[in-house]
Formats: structure tokens, C-alpha cells, sequence
């Protein structure tokens, strides 16, 4: 079963972290995406560009709706994502609970739906 | 203080130290542990409405059961339950009146509700969260949190399992001696579970370590159980690790292994206890697998703060313990302790065809240990992958701390030494 880890944080608060302090969390970012390609857990994850250069598209009965910023203002903003392999709920969790990012964020945990149509 | 306060304080007082007395004693009259936490919820919430006007009871624990039981007893009206359980219900409880009254002391069945949800007939992965609920009163978020479990699924399993207790007919009384041995196993080890649950997680802020309580837990079991050797063993172990817990992480929250702790740090009255336990312990018949972990420590105790060369003891502790638990991570810890004697090379080559195993693959401990050892022994690149896995695997700031700057001192580490 496959799971996507959705990471949210405060972006602003992230952009102020000073550079050595970053090069550590970026350090156990990269650790923890070596543990699980040993575990053979790992399936892909990216980092997202701040929402301040997102757009939001909607079409509404053939007119097209453009607007700049994020499709929801929230405290937290989503800013990257891992999809991992896992048995089930708990073990996603326990990922989950070993990603660095749960520490100065949140971390939700969604499982992808597999449509067997590969 | 008001006497709104007053009462609320005496409820909370009686509901943290009687809850799981209270709790033991309904159900193991009635053999639903669901029904009494409900009953006992209701008399709690009674309690909190009435003791502000009417005052506080002079015996609160005996006021909380006399108000639950008479709930009890409705709603398995309610229900239709049939007349000879309400009878042998009824029967009993003036039995307890009685013997409450002569004595004041309401008689302590929380070993034999502990018994019950270690039984075999439950499945072992809910047993210790079904003691931490039944005996001292977590609710299932906080369960769940402490178990990385949603708190949903969490709340589904302990209902389960309760189901099961009382459809299964589990009784809650202690085992006959013959069977005792390996049904005490089953509750020790979920006591243990709950100590090693929050050890763990290095905080040592938390305010309700789950440590803490399993330590009581433990000693509970202790007074009540006082002829078992392992009983005493067990909390000579946790006694131990804990003596140390103040000493195991630096000024700036990152862990120091045992080897680089500050003694002055450790906890000299707690280890006390313990060799007094294991001391009693080792007087009573047969070595089971905490008595020998105790036996552990004691030994690490006498190496750090006595100089004395206890290695070999340890090598030979862990011998005796890997017959009695022949698991992939005490055969970890003998290596890790074989290595101490002969250096890090010798034991390598057995340390890799460990990781063959699948259950260590994403072990945290493994990863570090192993990281460590090839550090020893120089090899570096080797060193830097195992301790990245390490770290990878850690969900505690302090491990992640300390592994970074074990990686950072690695030569050839750019920005390192």
C-alpha cells in the first residue's frame, strides 16, 4: 500500500531559519530518505515552492477563474510530500513520526488509492 | 480555598489513586470492564456535583464504589441481565459493604485485573495499553499517542479487546501456582512495555512520563505478588535504567551514551533500590529475563561508579539471557558487549549478518550500534552510511543531535575534523 505523507509548516518561519541551522535539518531530511530506501519503503518525495508564487484554477461553467496565492490561507502551508510504501496505517504513522519535518510542522498522513490500472 | 476546590481536588485525588482499584474490584465482579469504567465515569461526574454543596465524604474511594455499583447494577437491569448474576451482584457487594465497614480497607484486586488483560486469550499488542486504561485511567488519545496509533483504531482495539474479556468468560484472579511462571511473563512484559515505551524518547520534560507510572505499576505488582523473584527483578531493571535518565542527555538536549555519562548525575538512591531488589531477588528460586537484565545493570552500576572490570560479566549476562530470549536484538547487545573485550572488528562480520534479519531493518538501535562500531574501527565510509540510517530512523531530538555530531566527527566529513 502506498501513502502519501503531506508536509505542512509555516513557511515564513521556514525562510528565516538561519543557513547553518538549515544544513542540518536538510542533513536529517536526507537521512531519513536513506532509511527508508534501506527499509524499501521509499517511493518518491519533492519539495513545494512557496505559496507565495502558487495559482488556483477553477472553471466555472466555461469561464475560467485564475487567482494567485494558495486554495486555502492556513497557518500552516503545504510545503512537500513523500510517498512511501507501508503494510498499513500504523506503520505509515510510524514513518511519519521519524520524518524531522513533524518536528517544526505537521505531518498528514493520506492513503493513496490504488486503481489497479496500472 | 473554595470548597468547590476542595472537592474537585479530593475527586481528582481519589479518581488518580483509586480509579484503578475501583476499576479491578467492579469488574472482577461483574467481568465487564467496560460497563465498570462507565459506572465508575458516572460516579466520578456524581462526585463532582455533589461533594461542592453536601461536603466531602469522609471516605471518598468508598463513596465513588457504593454510587458505581448502584449504577452497575441498574444498567445490567436495564439490560435484562439475568436475576441469579444480579443476585450474585447484590450478593457481593454487601459482602464488600461489610468488609468495608470492619475494615475501611476495600481489597486490592488490580493484580488480578492486570492478569485478566495479559491473559492469552488477548492479543498481546493491546495488552499493555488495556492495563494502562484499566488501572490507571489513560484515555485511549493518550494511549494512542504514546503507541503511534490512531486514536480511532486505538479506542476500537481496547473495546475489542474488553468485548473479549467478558465473552471469553477471562477470569481475573491470580493463576494457580503451577501456571504462574509464564502467565506472570505475559504481565511483566506489559508492564516492561510501557517502561520502554517512553524510555525510548529521551524528554525529559513530559510531565506524565509513561515510565513513571509503569515504575508504579511495577511496584504495585511488587507488593502484591511479593514471593515472585522476576517481579522484583523487573523493577530492580526499570529502577536501574531509570537512575540513569537524568544523566543520559547533555546541557543541549543531546543523548550521552552510558560510557560518557556523568555519574554525579545518576540517581544514587533509586540504584540502591534496585540491588535491594535484586538482592531479594536473587534469594528467591530461579533467574528469569529480568533478573538477569537487572543483573546487567548492576554490573554497567559497578564498572562506572566502582572501576570494577565487569565485561566479561556482561558478556556472560547476556549468554545466559540470549537462552532464555534468543531475539535478534539481545543478540545485538551481546555483540555490542562481546565488542567491548575484543574490539569492534571481531564482531562486524556477525553485526552485518544480523541486518539480514528483517526485523531490525528498520530498528534505530541496530543502525546506531553498528554505526558505532565501524567508527571504531575505522571504517569511515562505512560508518557514515550506517549512522545516516541511524539518523534517518530516530524520532527524538536528542538521538537526532547526537548522532549528527558522530557523523560530523567522522574523517573525510566535509566541515568535520
Amino acid at each position: 500500500m502506498n501513502y502519501m505523507l503531506m508536509l505542512y509548516a509555516d513557511e515564513v518561519a521556514g525562510s528565516n531559519i538561519p543557513p547553518e541551522e538549515m544544513k542540518g535539518f536538510m542533513d536529517q531530511l536526507h537521512a531519513y530518505r536513506e532509511a527508508l530506501r534501506k527499509a524499501n519503503a521509499f517511493v518518491a518525495t519533492a519539495p513545494l515552492a512557496r505559496t507565495d508564487t502558487a495559482c488556483t484554477v477553477h472553471v466555472d461553467r466555461g469561464e475560467m477563474k485564475v487567482q494567485d496565492g494558495p486554495y486555502a490561507e492556513t497557518r500552516e502551508q503545504l510545503g512537500g510530500y513523500y510517498i512511501i510504501r507501508a503494510e498499513n496505517m500504523d506503520e505509515a504513522i510510524k514513518w511519519a513520526a521519524r520524518c524531522p519535518a513533524a518536528t517544526w510542522g505537521t505531518i498528514e498522513v493520506r492513503q493513496i488509492i490504488d486503481l489497479g490500472d496500472e | 480555598m473554595s470548597s468547590l476546590d476542595q472537592s474537585r481536588r479530593a475527586a481528582d485525588r481519589a479518581a488518580r489513586e483509586s480509579y484503578g482499584r475501583l476499576v479491578a474490584l467492579l469488574s472482577s465482579i461483574t467481568r465487564d470492564v467496560a460497563s465498570a469504567e462507565d459506572a465508575l465515569a458516572e460516579a466520578f461526574a456524581a462526585a463532582l456535583r455533589q461533594w461542592p454543596a453536601q461536603g466531602v465524604p469522609h471516605n471518598p474511594e468508598g463513596w465513588l464504589l457504593a454510587v458505581a455499583r448502584r449504577r452497575l447494577i441498574d444498567s445490567s437491569r436495564r439490560r435484562g441481565t439475568n436475576e441469579r448474576f444480579q443476585d450474585h451482584l447484590k450478593l457481593i457487594s454487601e459482602e464488600l459493604d461489610a468488609e468495608r465497614e470492619t475494615s475501611r480497607e476495600i481489597p486490592d484486586r488490580r493484580v488480578a485485573l492486570m492478569f485478566a488483560c495479559a491473559h492469552p486469550e488477548i492479543e498481546p499488542s493491546i495488552r499493555t495499553p488495556l492495563i494502562l486504561q484499566t488501572i490507571l485511567g489513560f484515555t485511549a488519545e493518550a494511549i494512542a499517542a504514546a503507541f503511534l496509533v490512531p486514536p480511532a483504531t486505538m479506542a476500537q482495539r481496547l473495546v475489542r479487546a474488553k468485548a473479549r474479556i467478558k465473552q471469553s468468560g477471562i477470569p481475573f484472579a491470580v493463576p494457580e501456582r503451577a501456571d504462574l511462571p509464564g502467565r506472570l511473563d505475559a504481565v511483566l512484559q506489559a508492564v516492561y512495555a510501557a517502561y520502554s515505551r517512553d524510555w525510548a524518547e529521551a524528554a525529559e520534560d513530559t510531565e506524565d512520563r509513561l515510565s513513571d507510572e509503569a515504575i508504579w505499576l511495577g511496584q504495585v505488582t511488587a507488593e502484591l505478588i511479593p514471593d515472585q523473584a522476576e517481579v522484583k527483578g523487573l523493577l530492580a531493571l526499570m529502577l536501574f535504567l531509570d537512575a540513569r535518565r537524568g544523566a543520559r542527555s547533555a546541557a543541549d538536549g543531546s543523548y550521552v551514551p552510558l560510557d560518557e555519562q556523568d555519574t554525579a548525575r545518576w540517581n544514587l538512591a533509586q540504584i540502591r533500590q534496585a540491588e535491594a531488589l535484586m538482592k531479594d531477588a536473587n534469594r528467591m528460586e530461579g533467574a528469569g529475563r529480568f533478573q538477569i537484565e537487572a543483573a546487567i545493570q548492576s554490573a554497567h552500576v559497578a564498572r562506572r561508579l566502582h572501576g570494577v572490570d565487569s565485561r566479561p560479566d556482561i558478556v556472560a549476562l547476556y549468554d545466559v539471557l540470549f537462552t532464555l530470549v534468543p531475539t535478534p536484538v539481545v543478540a545485538l547487545n551481546r555483540l555490542v558487549a562481546r565488542s567491548r573485550i575484543s574490539g569492534a572488528d571481531e564482531v562486524l562480520d556477525e553485526i552485518r549478518q544480523l541486518g539480514a534479519d528483517a526485523s531490525l531493518i528498520d530498528y534505530q538501535p541496530y543502525w546506531a550500534a553498528r554505526g558505532m562500531l565501524l567508527a571504531e574501527a575505522g571504517r569511515n565510509e562505512e560508518a557514515r552510511e550506517a549512522l545516516t540510517a541511524a539518523l534517518g530512523l530516530a524520532t527524538d531530538e536528542a538521538a537526532r543531535a547526537f548522532l549528527q555530531r558522530r557523523i560530523a566527527r567522522l574523517p573525510g566529513t566535509p566541515g568535520g575534523t
